[in-house]
C-alpha cells in the first residue's frame, strides 16, 4: 500500500527517471542533498517568467506580488515548525549560515572570559567551528558531550558539564554522521533549569519528522532547505523573540534598517533586522513550495514508509558479510554508515557509481565523530521519502559486488 | 573489459592489500608530506637520495585502493632511477591517466593504472603519491 503510494510519489521528481552509467539511478545521498520535486522546480521558472522583481520596496504590481509570495513562504515555514510568530522565522543561506549568525550576534553579546559552549561529539563541522572562532575571540571555552558506544549523547557528562559558566548549548538534532536522533527536549529542558538556552541543529531532522519548537521549547532552531526537497541557498534560523530582539544584527546593509544617517541607524524589526540585502528571492518562494508538497504527501506516510525502509535497510545490510556500522543509536533517521571488510569508502563508493548508485564516501563533514568510532572515513547511504526496497536490494547486490572485486 | 575491471586489475588490488616499501626509511634525508583534500587521506614519502640516484624509497599513509597501489607501485619503479628519470617518469604516469595520448616511454607495470582515465574524480588518488614524490626531491635536507 505504502510501496504503492511511493511509487507516484517518484514521479514527482523529475531527475530520478534516468539512467546513471546505464543503469536506473538509485539516489541514496539525501543527507548531503535531497532531490526536488516537480512544484518546486515550477515554482522557480514561474517566479522567473511572471513576477521576477526585488521585494519589500516596489509600488508596482511586480514587487508586491514578489514580497507577497516571500512572505507566504515565512508563514508557511512559521507554521512547518509551529512557532509562535512570522517574525522569528529569519530566513539565511543555511543551516551554517544560521548558525554563525548566533554564534557571531548572540555569542559575541554574551560571551566573556572563562565562560562556555556546550556541544556534542557528533556535531558537524558547522556546528563546531563558528563556535570556535567566537570563543577564541572571547577567551569563552569549547565543551564537547561525550558519546556513547552506541553513538548516543552521554547525558550524565552533559550534565557535569552544566555550569554557571555555561552560557549556550547547541547540539545537533539527527547526526549526519551516524544517524542518531538525539532526545533534545531532555536537554533542554535540563540547560534551562540551568537558565541556559540551547540551540538545535535540525539539517537532518527536519525532512523525515513533525519539527514542533514550541514543544521542544528550543531558544533556536536552524535548517537548510535544499536538505528538504527546497532549493540550495536558503535556509531558516528560527529564534524566540526575546532573543533575537535583545540580539544585535549579524549583517548591516539595506533592508535591515529603518532609517540611517551618518551619525547613527536605526535598526528595522524583526525578521528583518536580520536579513540584510537582497534576499534569495526565488529561494524562498521555491522552499515554500516544497513545504507545500510535504504538506501534500502529510507526515503519516513519511514517516511510516521511512521507518519500515530503515528497518529493511538496516536488516539487509546486516546480511552482508564483512559490513559493520560504526555506530548503532536506537532512535535514529535514515543515515546508514558503515565499513565493508577493510575496502576504502572511496573504492566502495566508486564501484557503486558503476551501478547507478550514488551514495557519500568520506568523513562527512564530521570528523570528530568519526574519529570518536576510530575511523577516517565511512561510506554512508541515506534515505529520503523517495526511495525504496528496490532501491536497497540494488545496493546490497552492489556491495556484494565490492567484495568481489576486492578478493 | 568493463571500466571497473579496468580500474581494479588484479595486480593493483594485489599492491593495496600488500602493499610493498611501506613504513619510515629511518635514514631518509628527503621527505614530504601530501594530503588529498577531497577526501582527507594522507601520504608521506621517504627518499635516501645519492648521487642524484633514489637509493631507497619508503612511504607510510595512503587509503583507498587506487591510492596505496600507487604508492606501493610507485616505490617499485623509482627505486635505482636517477632523478631525472624519476622526473620524466611522473611525466608519463601523469600522462597515462588523464589522457588518451600515446606516452613518449614505456611504463612498463604502471601501465595498469591506465583504467583510471575513466574515473575523473579519482585521478588525484593515483597522482597524490607522485606529487608527493617530486615534492620531496625538491626538499633537499629534510631527512626523516
Ligand atoms: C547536521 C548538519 N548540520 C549542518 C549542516 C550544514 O548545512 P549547510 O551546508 O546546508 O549549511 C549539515 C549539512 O550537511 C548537516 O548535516
Amino acid at each position: 500500500m505504502t510501496e504503492k503510494r511511493i511509487i507516484e510519489v517518484r514521479e514527482d521528481f523529475p531527475i530520478l527517471r534516468q539512467l546513471v552509467h546505464g543503469k536506473p539511478l538509485t539516489y541514496l545521498d539525501n543527507a548531503a542533498t535531497t532531490q526536488k520535486p516537480r512544484t518546486v522546480i515550477d515554482a522557480l521558472v514561474k517566479y522567473y517568467s511572471e513576477f521576477n522583481s526585488n521585494i519589500h520596496r516596489g509600488v508596482h504590481e511586480l514587487s508586491q506580488r514578489a514580497t507577497g509570495a516571500y512572505e507566504d513562504s515565512r508563514e508557511k515555514m512559521r507554521l512547518f515548525v509551529n512557532a509562535r510568530s512570522e517574525t522569528e522565522i529569519i530566513f539565511v543561506r543555511g543551516a551554517t549560515e544560521a548558525i554563525n549568525l548566533v554564534a557571531q550576534s548572540y555569542g559575541n553579546s554574551v560571551l566573556g572570559a572563562g565562560d562556555e559552549v556546550i556541544i556534542s561529539g557528533m556535531e558537524h563541522h558547522a556546528n563546531i567551528v563558528p563556535w570556535q572562532l567566537v570563543c577564541e575571540a572571547r577567551g569563552a571555552r569549547l565543551r564537547v558531550i561525550r558519546l556513547t558506544e552506541r553513538g548516543e549523547l552521554d547525558l550524565d557528562h552533559f550534565e557535569s558539564l552544566l555550569s554557571p559558566r555555561t552560557k549556550l548549548v547547541s547540539i545537533v538534532h539527527a547526526s549526519n554522521a551516524i544517524g542518531t536522533v538525539n532526545p533534545v527536549k531532555h536537554v533542554i529542558a535540563r540547560a534551562h533549569a540551568s537558565g541556559v538556552p540551547v540551540l538545535i541543529d535540525g539539517a537532518q531532522a527536519v525532512a523525515h519528522f513533525e519539527t514542533d519548537v514550541r514543544d521542544l521549547d528550543c531558544d533556536f532552531y536552524v535548517l537548510s532547505g535544499h536538505k528538504l526537497y527546497g532549493p540550495t541557498g536558503i535556509g531558516v534560523l528560527y529564534g524566540k523573540k526575546e532573543l533575537l530582539e535583545r540580539m544585535p544584527p549579524y549583517q548591516g546593509g539595506g533592508d535591515m534598517i529603518r532609517s540611517v544617517t551618518f551619525e547613527k541607524s536605526v535598526y528595522n524589526e524583526l525578521p528583518y533586522k536580520f536579513e540584510a540585502g537582497t534576499p534569495h528571492i526565488e529561494g524562498v518562494i521555491g522552499l515554500g513550495a516544497a513545504l507545500d508538497y510535504l504538506q501534500g504527501i502529510g507526515w503519516p506516510l513519511i514517516v511510516e514508509h521511512e521507518r519500515d525502509l530503515l528497518q529493511y535497510a538496516l536488516a539487509r545490510l546486516r546480511e552482508v558479510p564483512g559490513l559493520r556500522f560504526i555506530a548503532d543509536p536506537c532512535e535514529r533517521v535514515g543515515v546508514l554508515s558503515f565499513m565493508l571488510d577493510d575496502i576504502h569508502p572511496h573504492d566502495i563508493g566508486t564501484v557503486l557509481d558503476q551501478e547507478g548508485i550514488a551514495i557519500r564516501a568520506g568523513h562527512h563533514c564530521a570528523q570528530p565523530v568519526l574519529e570518536r568510532f576510530g575511523v577516517n572515513a565511512t561510506a554512508r547511504a541515506s534515505l529520503a521519502l523517495y526511495n525504496t526496497r528496490g532501491e536497497i536490494d540494488r545496493l546490497i547486490d552492489a556491495l556484494l559486488m565490492v567484495r568481489e572485486v576486492f578478493t | 573489459m568493463d571500466p571497473l575491471r579496468e580500474l581494479y586489475q588484479q595486480v593493483i588490488v594485489d599492491h593495496s592489500k600488500r602493499p610493498r616499501n611501506r613504513g619510515k626509511l629511518e635514514y631518509s634525508n628527503r621527505k614530504a608530506e601530501g594530503v588529498n583534500t577531497l577526501c582527507g587521506d594522507q601520504v608521506t614519502v621517504y627518499l635516501e637520495v645519492e648521487n642524484d640516484v633514489v637509493k631507497d624509497v619508503r612511504f607510510e599513509g595512503g587509503g583507498c585502493a587506487i591510492s596505496t597501489a600507487s604508492a606501493s607501485m610507485m616505490t617499485e619503479a623509482v627505486k635505482s632511477k636517477s632523478l631525472s628519470e624519476v622526473e620524466t617518469l611522473f611525466e608519463e604516469f601523469h600522462r597515462l591517466v588523464t589522457s588518451t595520448e600515446p606516452g613518449a616511454q614505456e611504463l612498463g607495470k604502471l601501465a595498469v593504472f591506465s583504467g583510471v582515465r575513466e574515473f575523473p574524480v579519482r585521478v588525484k588518488c593515483a597522482t597524490l603519491v607522485w606529487h608527493t614524490l617530486h615534492e620531496a626531491i625538491r626538499n633537499k635536507g629534510g631527512g626523516a
